[in-house]
């Protein structure tokens, strides 16, 4: 089965970096996986989205077509991307944001992304290893191994504790009951 | 022997790797989006494999510093976009008569000018046969993978050694930004030409001499044994100028037919699920992606399609689509620009059947479902 991850933010985020992360795991896990993104001009600012596909088959068309997962740190993100979603998809955002009108309170897991990043771990910057701490977390893609492996290879030598205790941080901003309710089998 | 495992790659990185392995160890360019990935690449690696990288001044610079390392003996390549590509243009026709090999690398964007940046498209697919002036020989090909990316650059390295030409590379933005995990194959598995040297130390000292019966002079390496000279004009096998329309005449056709001549060597095609198709989708680099999947759903709602993509896409491979048209009922050219590779494919099967167009220019991606809806309303 094909399942798209849809990561938008602003540039500067690290939301590319975030699905680029996942995609890292997904081939440690021995996945099938293809990575892309879009984004403006700018190098900070502007809106930007990337996509991880999932599969444990090959992935043709390289592209998402309807999200099944939706991550959204900007509020212009979340109202842009919200309308183009597969039924049921599972919608996380900063709680800092307002869900739109026509996007179910249900399928939206509003988590504390960006202040846990700068209260907690110390460093705003770490808010995109926050999120694939939750979105492990939330849909129970990877074991720690492969996510761990996944962020090892994107991060500086010698970040490795504060990247363990974001992953951690974000991990623990989901709920075991959560965790139940929005697990995905690949 | 254990399974060798997948890595995570981008195809821009594909594409520097590739290159390393097939022996480049000289690049300079100017960074340019979508591309620069393989600048930045190659400004990390060749240092560690005992190559040169250069951040010249310009697309032009760039291009003739390719042009000098290669004269030298050395595998080198560029790597631009569709502004740069238009830049390099005058050095990539001086690489064509002088008989220089490298590797320039297009990763096409959308639009004239600088157009939209980030977006990709496939609008430099005419300018990479005719980008530079007069006739000229020209070997473009175009990977749909970043797999692909990684074994095709090696294939681009070992066509322009052998045949003595710049190849240009012709990827686009979809293939260039994705990762895909890849598998590496091993140094043994590869098959890597060398350059054909000769010192021209015997009898025949001539720089641009032609043994009969082949096309191609070997390469005496710039700076070492006798000294030469290598023009931009028209040149006998001394390569000094000439004035002679006899000479100059046996030139540029030597230059054509050294490439039309070795069609089944340089051409290479990807036939999908084409033996019992009625209609074929022609498409080329990242496009097969889409492709592929309307294939496929096509193919479960019953329609017979396949897929028919040139891999080689300079010279199109007229020959393979020529004998594929028998069992075609028609034909579907998809592509990122307004008509491009669609009047190479008319030109083919215009006659025979119908050939229906699905281009995109806003910077979007052609979907499955589009090419679906075209395919329908052909059938109908």
């Amino acid at each position: 089965m094909r399942y798209e991850m849809r990561f938008s933010g602003s540039g500067g985020q690290g939301v590319i970096l975030a699905s680029v992360i996942v995609a890292e795991a997904a081939v440690a896990a021995g996945l099938q996986t293809v990575q892309s993104q879009a984004y403006g001009p700018e190098a900070r600012g502007g809106m930007c989205r990337a996509e991880t596909i999932l599969s444990r088959e090959r992935i043709w068309y390289s592209k998402v077509v309807r999200p099944s997962f939706l991550l959204a740190l900007t509020q212009q993100a979340l109202d842009k991307y919200a309308r183009e979603l597969e039924e049921g998809a599972v919608v996380m955002i900063d709680s800092g944001l307002t869900i739109p009108e026509g996007l179910d309170e249900d399928q939206v897991l509003s988590l504390p992304i960006l202040a846990t990043a700068r209260d907690e771990v110390g460093k705003l910057m770490t808010a995109n290893i926050v999120a694939v701490g939750a979105v492990n977390k939330a849909l129970g893609l990877f074991d720690e191994e492969a996510l761990h492996e996944g962020v090892r290879r994107h991060i500086p030598v010698g970040t490795e504790e504060l990247n363990w205790k974001a992953l951690e941080a974000g991990a623990r901003l989901v709920s075991d009951a959560q965790a139940a309710k929005f697990r995905r089998t690949l | 022997m254990p399974e060798k495992k997948a890595v995570l790659m981008q195809g821009n990185e594909a594409c520097v790797e590739g290159a390393i392995a097939a022996g480049m160890r000289f690049y300079a360019g100017y960074p340019i989006t979508p591309s620069t990935e393989i600048a930045e690449q190659c400004a990390v690696r060749l240092p560690q494999v005992g190559g040169k990288f250069i951040q010249m001044e310009d697309e032009l610079g760039s291009m003739a510093a390719v042009l000098g390392a290669s004269v030298t003996g050395v595998k080198a390549m560029t790597a631009t976009s569709g502004p740069g590509f238009s830049l390099k243009q005058e050095n990539i026709g001086y690489g064509c008569l002088a008989e220089i090999p490298c590797v320039v690398v297009d990763v096409q964007r959308t639009g004239p000018s600088t157009g939209l940046p980030t977006s990709p498209a496939q609008g430099d697919y005419m300018q990479a046969r005719w980008g530079t002036h007069g006739d000229h020989p020209v070997i473009a090909l175009s990977p749909s993978s970043v797999q692909e990316t990684y074994t095709l650059i090696i294939r681009a390295f070992n066509l322009s050694e052998k045949y003595r030409t710049p190849v240009i590379f012709l990827m686009d933005e979809i293939v260039g930004h994705m990762r895909e995990g890849v598998v590496l194959p091993s140094p043994a598995e590869l098959i890597i030409n060398k350059r054909h040297i000769s010192y021209r130390d015997g009898a025949n000292k001539q720089c641009y001499f032609v043994p009969e019966g082949a096309y191609v002079p070997a390469m005496k390496p710039f700076g070492q044994g006798e000294r030469y000279n290598i023009t931009g004009l028209a040149h006998d096998v001394s390569g000094f100028p000439t004035g002679s329309n006899a000479v100059a005449g046996d030139l540029f056709t030597r230059l054509m037919e050294k490439i039309d001549h070795n069609l089944d060597d340089i051409v290479r095609v990807e036939e999908f699920m084409l033996d019992d198709a009625d209609t074929a989708v022609v498409c080329f680099g990242g496009t097969a992606r889409a492709a592929m999947s309307a294939v496929l759903e096509a193919r479960a709602a019953g329609m017979k399609v396949g897929m028919f993509r040139p891999i080689t896409v300079w010279p199109f491979p007229a020959a393979q689509l020529r004998a594929r048209l028998a069992g075609l009922k028609r034909v579907l050219m998809v592509e990122h620009n307004y008509g491009q590779m669609l009047l190479e494919v008319q030109r083919v099967a215009a006659e025979k059947l119908p050939v229906g167009f699905l281009g995109r220019i806003d910077g979007t991606v052609i979907s499955p479902a589009d090419i679906l809806k075209k395919l329908r309303e052909m059938e109908a």
